[in-house]
């Protein structure tokens, strides 16, 4: 059984780490499909990368219901981790998830299984970040919507390969959606409901 | 030749300075202290304490002195800091019918266990201007006698015995209390959220909506079931430790207000209820807050929703005097910009107009 | 006594947080109000709240700040705003639009064309572009939910039969990535045509109203109007007294009590810029100096 002492350590400076965090991700999702990187340090259990612990400590509370996929809930350290560092509470169902965590991208849910939010509410809708295996190589994406001077080109390799096809269901639902966040190791990229695949895919 | 005006960073140091001595006054006078507040204008601090959502009778009596006794400002000073306090939890619920009571009086019944206190009250005193209290003259001790020992059940739990009043909604353990200063307000809202907002609204406001719904403007027959007024319990259950800690006590003045029976075929007829709580002895409030309360339950009661005091988006959204005090005072800050851009509208009409109606344009600066 | 302790930029970091999480759902959905647990500040609501609690929760130590008021660095709520920065969160001060990072701003937007990288953070007091039109926040937020905006259109028609034009010149509604109707806060319609494609991050804060929006950068703003009754700027038609420009949105000073006026750019700093590259107006006077109130 892990202790609390065992567990990896949150951020050095709560305060200024999480600030500069948070600015990476603001950028990432203002600038669909640019790579943000994520520089200050945290200790990640196994299954996160450090982009995915330094958003976990930046935005989870316990105000925000967090839901883990079979990557991250493979062994208990991802959950005990979040639990003590931000007090989230970890879910079960997907549907009533503020934020997800895929470490297992190749066998995502459907999308239709998280929150979309409502009409009313949009922003009562999941962000699921993502782990992917590269976000310098790879198949070569252009995108665009708000936030993309024209269009804006990403080389990635995601799984699962057909996530923009998925995400199709943004286009239909708006102003309801799913925002997306994709990380690799320190760099991150925002996939934001209103971007649109313009070529490749 | 023009100089643009500069110095707004001197100017504010230098109202700030000349604020502070203003505050002083006189300063051959004695200065206030918080004490003198707390004892003296208790009822003021209670008043700060209960719109300003914070039990501490030192900090709304700074309050107080720093706002120059003004109370609206003073609770907006105390709300100011409350926002910064880290929240750790909610306490456990209250017994008010556990309450030590110093004040406890019922309209509906003559007699009632535990009796009828009239305590610290202004109801029977003739309002005339007392010489002797400007000269500072000490008042006669309070008299004094045994204090009972006998318990003092809530007039509303009197009548849910037989069933003639509403039964208070059970309480939820695993539902927990809203709290409208860490959650966005989104209508309709429960009537939890209701009575947190009806507690730090502003008691003028409180006192002219429940007054209009005397008047008819959702009139609902009310009765004073009991409003009192003591120390009660406070106790903060505690997750380490798996049982409720006492925390200490505080004052509290409660109001129950007996309504307009409803019922169905389905159900026997019985009284309503509205409800006021507050800190300190807050009466006026309370049994506005009641009143409102009760106003409020219209749509939850099946009935018309006609008059402001039962239109609860109207109510709390203009209830809370700390926003209402800021929207109406930032018309003091500039507006020039759109002023500006009104004007030049404004100007482009007349001038349309006057062509139009052929007359020679108003005398007006050439543009 | 419990002395107040605070944090950096002011705010606790549950209330940045919870704050945050609002500023990525508004960016995720351009135009969309985003409820949030707006919290008492250590300034009147409706002097700028919602503004500085967005600005607390993006700012960083290595941020530059540059707070204006109509414009102007100067105003005494733009001094007082920037000095809660100072304090709270030392961080760097500028009255340069091209230098700042994040703009803190109350009715106008600057004239000096803004960057990528650069955060424009409006003060705003009634985000609700349809609440004059209905009161009511169930309505409103009905009308958002179906993009049912034939009320707003109707007014500005009515304007137009009225006055013969739109008689709406300040909190001019917008239209954004051709899906919400915004308020752009009460800048002057002049102001409008900058938040279109913009390359900066533009935010919205309304602490009374408890909501934050945004335009991310890139984004389609349209002014609504009228295929007949096209949307146009208003801008006095003067060169600003100081500096000579014609292209920039003039303040208007009363001189005298017999009709005499003039009229000066409202953004101090793009005014000092031309000054300082040279350009005259018929009132300049150089070199500047200081004119203190008591």
């Amino acid at each position: 059984m892990t202790t609390v002492a065992e567990l990896p350590a949150g951020f050095a400076d709560k305060v200024l780490s999480a600030q500069s965090t948070f600015r990476s991700v603001m950028d990432a999702m203002a600038r669909p499909g640019s790579v943000q990187r994520i520089v200050s340090a945290a200790g990640t259990p196994s299954a996160m990368m450090r982009g995915t612990a330094a958003i976990a400590l930046t935005l989870f509370d316990h105000d925000t219901p967090v839901w883990l996929d079979g990557g991250m809930s493979a062994t208990p350290e991802v959950a005990k981790w979040l639990k003590f560092h931000t007090s989230a509470p970890v879910v079960s169902d997907s549907s009533i998830a503020s934020f997800a965590l895929a470490g297992d991208p190749e066998n995502l849910l459907s999308l239709d299984r998280f929150a979309f939010g409502s009409n009313e509410y949009p922003d009562r809708s999941t962000t699921l970040i993502l782990q992917v295996e590269s976000l310098t190589d790879g198949p070569f994406v252009e995108l665009q919507g708000p936030g993309i001077n024209g269009t804006a080109a990403l080389r990635a390799s995601i799984q699962p390969q057909d996530l923009f096809e998925r995400l199709a269901i943004n286009a239909a639902l708006f102003p309801r959606g799913i925002d997306v966040v994709l990380v690799h190791d320190d760099a991150i990229v925002a996939i934001p409901r209103t971007t649109r695949l313009a070529r490749g895919g | 030749m023009y100089v643009a005006v500069k110095g707004g960073e001197r100017a504010i140091e230098n109202a700030h300075r000349l604020l502070a001595h203003e505050r002083r006054g006189d300063r051959d006078i004695p200065e206030l202290s918080l004490a003198q507040i707390s004892e003296q204008l208790s009822l003021g601090v209670d008043r700060v304490m209960t719109e300003g959502s914070l039990y501490d009778r030192e900090l709304a009596a700074l309050a107080i002195k720093q706002a120059r006794g003004d109370l609206i400002e003073a609770i907006f000073l105390v709300r100011a800091f409350r926002a910064t306090l880290p929240r750790f939890g909610a306490t456990e619920p209250v017994d008010t019918g556990a309450m030590q009571v110093r004040r406890r009086i019922s309209s509906t019944f003559k007699d009632i266990p535990g009796g009828q206190v009239l305590g610290p009250t202004f109801d029977y005193t003739h309002r005339l201007l007392d010489p002797q209290l400007a000269d500072g003259a000490a008042p006669d001790a309070p008299a004094t006698g045994e204090a009972s020992t006998g318990a003092t059940p809530r007039v509303t739990d009197i009548l849910g015995r037989d069933g003639l009043i509403e039964p208070s909604p059970p309480a939820e353990a695993d539902v927990p209390v809203g709290d409208l200063t860490r959650e966005p307000l989104s209508f309709p809202a429960d009537r939890d959220l209701r009575l947190q907002n009806l507690a730090r609204a502003d008691e003028g406001f409180l006192l002219a909506l429940g007054y209009s719904s005397q008047r008819g403007y959702g009139r609902n027959h009310p009765f004073a079931g009991e409003i009192r007024f003591g120390e009660v319990e406070v106790e903060f259950m505690a997750e380490d430790a798996g049982f409720a800690v006492p925390l200490g006590s505080v004052a509290l003045t409660e109001c129950q207000m007996v309504n307009q029976f409803k019922g169905s075929a389905t159900q026997a007829p019985c009284f309503t209820r509205g409800y006021g709580l507050a800190f300190g002895q807050s009466e006026r409030k309370t049994m506005s807050m009641a009143l409102v309360d009760r106003t409020l339950r219209a749509r939850e009661l099946g009935e018309e929703v006609i008059a402001p005091a039962q239109d609860e988006e109207f109510v709390m959204s203009h209830s809370d005097n700390v926003q209402a005090t800021g929207f109406v005072e930032h018309l003091k800050l500039p507006h020039y910009v759109d002023f500006q851009s009104e004007l030049g509208l404004l100007r482009k009409l007349r001038k349309e107009f006057a062509v139009a109606n052929e007359a020679p344009p108003m005398q007006e600066a050439a543009e | 006594m419990n002395a107040p302790a605070y944090n950096f930029a002011y705010l606790d970091e549950q209330t940045k947080r919870m704050i945050r999480r609002a500023i990525l759902k508004a960016i995720a959905i351009p135009g969309y109000q985003v409820p949030f647990a707006s919290r008492e500040m250590p300034m009147p609501y409706g002097w700028g709240t919602g503004g500085v609690q967005v600005t607390a929760a993006i700012l960083g130590p290595d941020d530059v700040l540059k707070v204006i008021d109509q414009g102007s660095d100067d105003t005494t709520n733009a001094i007082s705003i920037r000095k809660f920065f100072g304090k709270t969160a030392g961080v760097a001060t500028t009255t340069s639009t091209t230098d700042a990072t994040v703009i803190q701003t109350r009715h106008r937007i600057p004239e000096a064309p803004l960057h990528a990288g650069q955060v424009l953070v409006y003060q705003v007091p009634i985000p609700e572009p349809l609440r004059f039109l209905e009161p009511r926040e169930t309505e409103t937020r009905r009308m958002h939910a179906l993009g049912e905006y034939g009320l707003m259109h109707v007014k500005l028609y009515e304007d137009i039969a009225r006055f013969g034009h739109i008689a709406t010149s300040y909190a001019y509604p917008v239209k954004v990535n051709a899906r919400y109707v915004m308020d752009p806060s009460p800048t002057p319609k002049f102001d409008n045509p900058k938040m279109d494609n913009c390359p900066a991050l533009q935010l919205f804060g309304a602490g009374r109203e408890k909501r934050i929006y945004a335009i991310p950068p890139h984004t389609d703003v349209v002014s609504l109007d009228f295929e007949d009754h096209p949307f146009t700027r208003y801008r006095f038609d003067a060169p600003c007294a100081l500096c000579g420009a014609g292209d920039s949105y003039l303040d208007e000073i009363v001189t005298d009590d017999k009709g005499g006026r003039m009229f000066v750019c409202s953004d101090t700093d793009y005014c000092e810029q031309r000054q300082q590259a040279g350009h005259r107006g018929s009132e300049s006077a150089a070199p500047h100096k200081e004119r203190a109130h008591v």
